[in-house]
């Protein structure tokens, strides 16, 4: 693939990843990708006995994470379904939310949004606070031990100098499309149309705009309900909880100053 | 094979009933078979367990230090808040003295826990590189800063005013610190509240209304405690620390009538008991001291003995029990389904 030419770089575009589950092949390109370029510490090996997904969840040394959805076949479900087991495969990812937890909660403005629209942590500006890590509504942020918060850069530098995120581009089915959000949206909404003309009845496109999140960046094609590759129903934004959060607080500070004032002044004397 | 067999009614039958067996159930367990191809993974995903009920959420990262300052700082910011509200009144300027060196000692004790959670605690002064109004972390940083310089200030100039006999202008310095520290005390012992409620973490945020009075209750009880620790034993403190336990009890209260998955970590295991046994020293058993030891010394002292060790409870457990909830996969995944009713697409 050769790089854009300059011009095309001077207004940059609003990009996204659309992660068609229906085409993975479960081959794992895209962990191994994203760990090769971005040069990710190895996370050891463990058998997890989940099927053959011994990578288990994003982390701080995982960025790209293959899920092996394996359950009883789903009869009259079609398309690919095999009448021993159902599997699904789905490399999940930071979904990039338009509304981003961990870029809210961030206290260093460390975490910062690109000008593709991607969400990213500056690696020398973050102090490891910990905060978006329990801000973010998919469990994707990560602080390694003694250092700094971790997660996908969307290949910010390979972006930059106009070239496709490292996953995508390793991703042999080409299930990581990667593009303009706004094109692959509907490219997404076409494949949805051709998989249930096709008699995929199960498939849906995961892509919660209609929450405080208001979409991601990153999107999926799956197969079944989301929530079986643990995919929130309705992801909300922990900034939502501000307003209940901060009345409590204010109503609780006036509360001990009124009664300190009115205890020194009616009960005072020892 | 041992021994050749020669096939008979007996050897085919057997074959035949395992092939039926075989088509009814999906499988032939026996003893020593396992079933065909990979350990099948229990439970499977599915819509209810999710992916093979692994969580969905990370657990904090947060060290030690991050529930022993929730408890230090709230506790000293409740502290200049009441020294405050005692110079305002005209109340004894020996209290006021003790309130202010106590909220001094928690202001020198909070950065040091804070920074030495941090993974690169090198970085601190990051955190006021930029100010953000909806990043509790944010607003809780610049707090601190605020509180441990003006509450610092306050008992400094306090201790210069009275060695240099009454001087007008370091009393004055040492009022307007003073009511700054009291301002962003009365933050100390709130925001740590909002920056457990505003998280993707569900038994904290179901909880974003409760914690910061909570936390702020809490606060209040031990700050009077400390005060009478340190020789005090004036009404209106003993009002205070009635006040605080009263508080305590309805927070408590309202926690345990209320029920949900969700809010199981604060009721069960490590973290639950936690909860409640903060619950219980820094409410009914603080207040009973209060109520009916009298004017006894002793009874105000054990009852403020018991608002610290609550309180201290209280925090321990409240992050415990986010660790228990991130775990849960189960309530991240249908949350908001109630509300999705009419509204529902894809």
């Amino acid at each position: 693939m050769s790089a854009e030419p300059a011009s095309a770089r001077v207004r940059p575009r609003i990009t996204g990843f659309f992660t068609d589950s229906t085409l993975c092949i479960g081959c794992k390109a895209c962990e191994v990708a994203c760990k090769e370029w971005n040069e990710i510490p190895s996370d050891g090996f463990v058998w997890s006995g989940l099927s053959y997904d011994n990578t288990v969840s994003l982390g701080h040394s995982t960025w790209r994470h293959v899920k092996f959805v394996e359950r009883l076949p789903v009869h009259g479900a079609g398309g690919f379904s095999s009448p021993d087991v159902s599997w699904e495969f789905s490399s999940d990812v930071c979904k990039h939310c338009e509304v981003a937890g961990c870029l809210e909660a961030c206290p260093t403005g460390s975490i910062v949004r690109t000008e593709f629209g991607g969400v990213y942590i500056q690696p020398d500006v973050c102090n490891g606070c910990g905060y978006c890590v329990v801000s973010c509504p998919f469990g994707v942020v990560d602080r390694r031990p003694h250092d700094r918060a971790f997660k996908c850069t969307f290949c910010y530098d390979r972006q930059k100098a106009g070239m496709v995120p490292a996953c995508a581009k390793a991703c042999p089915t080409e299930s990581i499309r990667f593009g303009e959000l706004e094109v692959l949206r509907r490219e997404a909404a076409a494949r949805l149309v051709e998989l249930r003309a096709g008699g995929v009845e199960d498939a849906v496109v995961y892509d919660p705009r209609d929450t405080s999140v208001g979409g991601i960046h990153a999107f999926f094609l799956v197969r079944g309900d989301p929530k079986m590759y643990n995919l929130p129903e309705r992801p909300e934004v922990p900034t939502v909880r501000l307003r209940p959060a901060w009345r409590s607080a204010g109503a609780a500070a006036a509360a001990i100053l009124t009664a300190a004032i009115g205890a020194f002044l009616f009960a005072d004397g020892k | 094979m041992t021994r050749e067999r020669i096939p008979d009614d007996a050897s085919e039958q057997a074959l035949d009933e395992l092939r039926r067996e075989a088509g009814a159930r999906g499988a032939v367990p026996r003893d020593g078979i396992r079933p065909a191809g990979a350990p099948f993974p229990m439970p499977s995903p599915s819509a209810e367990t999710g992916y093979y009920g692994l969580p969905v959420l990370k657990e904090p990262t947060w060290t030690w230090e991050v529930p022993i300052y929730f408890f230090v700082g709230g506790a000293a910011g409740a502290c200049a808040a009441l020294s405050a509200a005692a110079r305002w009144t005209g109340a004894d300027a020996a209290l006021v003295r003790k309130a202010r060196w106590i909220a001094a000692a928690g202001a020198a004790l909070s950065p040091p826990l804070l920074i030495s959670d941090l993974g690169r605690p090198e970085r601190f002064l990051n955190m006021l590189r930029v100010a953000k109004i909806r990043s509790p972390m944010s607003v809780g940083a610049w707090t601190l800063v605020a509180f441990s310089t003006s509450a610092s200030a306050a008992a400094f100039a306090d201790l210069v005013d009275r060695r240099l006999g009454g001087s007008v202008p370091v009393r004055v310095l040492a009022d307007a610190a003073g009511a700054l520290s009291a301002v962003t005390g009365l933050g100390m012992a709130t925001y740590t509240g909002v920056l457990l409620g505003a998280t993707a973490i569900p038994a904290w945020y179901e909880n974003a209304a409760v914690l910061p009075a909570h936390f702020a209750a809490s606060a209040l009880g031990s700050a009077v405690g400390l005060i009478e620790l340190s020789g005090r034993s004036d009404r209106a403190l003993n009002a205070l620390g009635l006040a605080a336990a009263a508080a305590e009890i309805v927070v408590g209260a309202s926690l345990e009538t209320r029920r949900g998955r969700s809010l199981e970590p604060l009721k069960t295991g490590r973290a639950g008991a936690l909860i409640r046994a903060g619950g219980v020293l820094s409410g009914p058993l603080a207040f009973g001291l209060r109520l009916f030891g009298g004017r006894s010394i002793t009874m105000r002292r054990a009852a403020g003995l018991a608002a610290l060790a609550g309180s201290l409870c209280t925090r321990i457990g409240w992050v415990a029990a986010g660790h228990v909830s991130a775990r849960d996969p189960i309530p991240v995944l249908n949350a908001g389904e109630d509300r999705d009713v009419e509204g529902g697409n894809d």
